[in-house]
């Protein structure tokens, strides 16, 4: 009999708030993150808004204890899975096989940038420490070694899903009974080049983004980091302390269809979301709330939606897209989303869609337009579908 | 418009990489999505920056792509109309 | 769980996709940056991806397809791949024309095949895969998880045919990068004779080795996975002993018990010292093999010596290129790989005939 896994911690760092309690709080406000770009050092600058973590590199090492020579996704890492260790109570804990599973996609890139401008003008230019932690690995591997943990440490990088399948990497290894403990999650910061390869692809909004409406222009690129802390049940039972929730199904699935696009009748979402529901032993009317992936792209958006009418209609649950208010995080968001998924189960929380105005065409539900809680929320389903046609959902159920 | 097209043919090649096809094998008129040389997308991305590139001029409106660049001739006319 | 090898496809710096018997006449190079001999990917992509596709995802996906079908399996159940450096000729591509023309007037192609998941969705796409499909980027143990993955899903029943592949590529600028922390031999080296000088440094190489992993004992497999352990930045020597022969308790097999070890020697005075002393201790009295004077060195090289130890165990040949110590006429029914990249990520497998 295969152990159920529980969240026992939570970390999070976003546009909306350094910490769990900061980001419950903007939510509940309806304080959006996305703005004109204050940190990144690009042309893009007052053109496109972006949604950044409100700290400089000085401010965030001196949080993570690391040097602000070091990249901007280890520093937002380093502080989202600190937080979510130390709240998980399981740090320090003899006899306890405990990993990491990280997630991000861009790596170092961050450092990257800048030996390029320099390497490119003279091979032997540019300086060493800003590629030597180029690789995602790389990142993972700073983040694990603040966190103290060294057996059991690997990186997922899935484009948008990544985090998300990190979370689910994690739920195996311990339902095999290779780890008691995983602290699971992803961080990525925003960079040059992904800011730059969003824009060539013409899917960023000039304005605060509109996921879910008919009148969507695109998305707005966020970074962050987030992290959650799986345990057995066993562990939980030993911790004596109440879990957040549990997660009760995943799923990994393929879209197949293009590279970048989503296919029309969202057929990578769909199989994600019912394996999700088969995996969790639910049905779709047991479904309290969905987090959308909800990025606010023409494309997504519509396959997303029509993927939730084949499987749910004609009775749907509440749903919102949180990147009206984070933004997209890319290899941050999955898990980003299963932490305000948790926080939903745990506490009732509904989160408001922001900005939304009219309904998409041919789809016949809307997003929640009002912040609520205190909901008797009891399953909530959270989707994170990516580049690669990769898509993963995830299922958080109360214990 | 001759020249204009002939022209256009070598750099569309050349920025999709179209690396078994050579400039005859397109026709003037031939639909260059879906049929025809059956491009995506990606491709109608490339060539709003093909525009950008070689004749400087920005497609600021990608739904406009379709009309644009249904054709090797309606691309050569739209920028003949556009340069300034 | 044991997990199968059914299939398995090789691009490499030898002629390896041709098969195993390539390292009967294994090719020479004097440089430190050994390429990979590529195959003609027209029969295996079509053109109108091919176009897109840089050097990586072309290896990538070609070495998959022709795993799938030496395995005769349409669609696979689940597809992973390991890449520590993911694809880099694109990143570079993307980085150099964003720098050289501050930022405008980019063009999307390199961008979005980019990605570390890219030959991973390609291969979804080509098959029209819509199964599980992973990617794990974490240096020198991406194959590793991969494998782990993999077999965790064996396990769990929700795959029985798991296509499993290791890939990493140099690019110009990557090596020049790599180069300057003094890592390669500088100098002409012979690639084939990489371990009878002692010197510092290795030699840089590239590759895509797929893998068709079944549940399935009863079909003409090459061999069987037992077993597959990692563990990071061990102290001293003896911690890694104690991690050998630990895997192998855990395994009830005796070291006596294995007809062949395959290491990971570099040709890297430093890195290698620790074969060295594992040769007379752990590994005393047993016939060796090493492959990277054949592949190079890069973080999922250990894909290519995994492609060795089932190749050795279906046809019972260990090619004289390969052996570092005598092997007997004694059957080769077990094989344990060790490998250590950069003294940091150090990886065990199992592997035995079936």
């Amino acid at each position: 009999m295969q152990s159920p896994v529980l969240i026992a911690g939570l970390g999070i760092i976003s546009a909306i708030g350094n910490n769990t309690s900061e980001n419950i709080t903007a939510l509940e406000n309806g304080i959006a993150g996305m703005g004109d770009i204050i940190y990144l050092n690009s042309i893009h600058r007052q053109k496109i808004p972006v949604a950044e973590v409100k700290m400089s590199n000085e401010e965030l090492a001196g949080r993570s204890g690391l040097s602000s020579q070091i990249s901007r996704t280890a520093l937002l890492g380093t502080i989202a899975a600190e937080e979510a260790f130390n709240d998980s109570g399981i740090r320090g804990l003899a006899n306890t096989r405990i990993g990491f599973v990280s997630a991000n996609t861009v790596g170092g890139m961050d450092k990257t940038e800048q030996f390029f401008s320099e390497f490119l003008t003279n091979p032997q230019k540019g300086r060493l420490r800003d590629v030597v932690h180029h690789e995602c690995g790389s990142i993972t591997e700073i983040i694990a070694e603040k966190l103290g943990i060294s057996n059991f440490v690997t990186t997922i990088s899935t484009a948008c899903s990544s985090s998300a399948n990190a979370i689910i990497y994690a739920a195996r290894l311990i339902k095999n009974n290779i780890l008691d403990a995983v602290v699971a999650g992803g961080a990525d910061a925003l960079t040059k080049f992904t800011l730059n390869g969003f824009n060539t692809l013409m899917i960023l909004d000039s304005d605060a983004c509109k996921p879910f409406d008919e009148n969507r222009k695109g998305l707005n690129l966020g970074e962050g980091a987030a992290y959650v802390v799986l345990v057995s049940g066993s562990l939980i039972a030993k911790l004596k302390k109440d879990p957040y929730c549990k997660l009760s199904g995943y799923c990994n699935a393929n879209d197949a269809f293009h590279q970048t696009a989503s296919s029309p009748e969202g057929e990578g979402s769909f199989l994600a979301m019912q394996g999700a529901l088969k995996n969790s032993g639910l049905n779709p009317r047991d479904i309290d709330y969905i987090n959308l992936h909800g990025t606010g792209t023409q494309n997504n958006d519509i396959s997303e939606g029509i993927a939730i009418k084949r499987l749910f209609g004609p009775v749907y649950p509440k749903m919102s897209s949180t990147k009206s208010f984070t933004g997209h995080t890319l290899g941050a968001s999955g898990s980003v989303e299963a932490v305000l998924s948790a926080l939903s189960v745990k506490h009732g929380m509904v989160y408001p869609n922001l900005r939304f105005d009219t309904p998409m065409q041919g789809l016949p539900f809307a997003p929640e337009t009002k912040f609520s809680k205190n909901e008797p929320i009891e399953h909530v389903l959270s989707n994170s579908f990516g580049f690669g046609g990769n898509c993963s959902s995830l299922i958080f159920s109360k214990n | 418009m001759d020249k204009l097209i002939n022209d256009l043919k070598v750099q569309i090649i050349a920025q999709l990489n179209l690396q078994d096809i050579k400039p005859e094998d397109i026709a003037d008129d031939q639909p260059l999505f879906i049929e025809g040389l059956g491009l995506d997308s990606i491709d109608a991305l490339e060539l709003i920056v093909l525009l950008q590139q070689q004749y400087k001029i920005k497609l600021s409106n990608p739904s406009d792509g379709p009309k644009v660049f249904y054709s090797v001739k309606t691309m050569a006319e739209y920028i003949t109309a556009n340069q300034s | 769980m044991a997990a199968y090898i059914r299939a398995t496809a090789n691009i490499s710096a030898q002629n390896t996709f041709e098969g195993y018997q390539a390292l009967s006449e294994p090719i020479a190079y004097t440089n430190n940056r050994l390429s990979c001999v590529e195959p003609d990917y027209k029969e295996f992509i079509d053109p109108k991806m091919l176009r897109r596709m840089s050097r990586i995802i072309k290896m990538g996906v070609t070495a998959a397809m022709k795993c799938l079908q030496e395995a005769n399996i349409k669609m696979p159940d689940a597809i992973i791949t390991g890449t520590a450096y993911g694809c880099m000729d694109d990143t570079g591509t993307f980085l150099s024309k964003m720098i050289e023309f501050n930022e405008e007037m980019l063009s999307p192609t390199a961008f979005i095949q980019s990605t570390h998941n890219t030959v991973g969705a390609q291969i979804a796409l080509m098959l029209q895969c819509h199964n599980y499909n992973n990617t794990f980027v974490h240096r020198g143990f991406s194959f590793e998880s991969a494998l782990i993955d993999a077999k965790m899903l064996l396990h769990e029943g929700t795959a029985n045919n798991v296509l499993v592949g290791g890939l990493d590529e140099i690019t110009g600028y990557s090596h020049v990068i790599l180069s300057r922390f003094n890592i390669y031999r500088s100098g002409p080296v012979s690639n084939i004779n990489l371990f009878k000088t002692s010197s510092k440094g290795t030699i840089a190489g590239e590759g895509a080795t797929f893998f068709l992993l079944s549940g399935d004992s009863s079909v003409n497999n090459y061999a069987r996975l037992d077993a597959i352990h990692t563990f990071y930045k061990p102290s001293n020597i003896a911690e890694i002993e104690q991690n050998i022969s630990a895997f192998l308790t855990v395994n009830s097999i005796g070291i006596d018990e294995i007809d062949l070890v395959i290491t990971g020697r570099n040709g890297d005075a430093k890195g290698d010292a620790i074969y060295q002393q594992l040769n007379n201790s752990v590994f005393k009295d047993l016939p060796a093999a090493n492959y990277k004077h054949l592949c190079g060195e890069y973080p999922t090289a250990s894909s290519f010596a995994l492609w060795l130890a089932a190749n050795i165990l279906k046809t019972g040949t260990v090619h004289p290129v390969l052996l570092e110590k005598h092997k007997d006429e004694k059957e080769i029914k077990r094989i344990l790989v060790y490998n250590h990249y950069q003294n940091t990520h150090h990886s065990l497998y199992l592997v035995s005939a079936c």
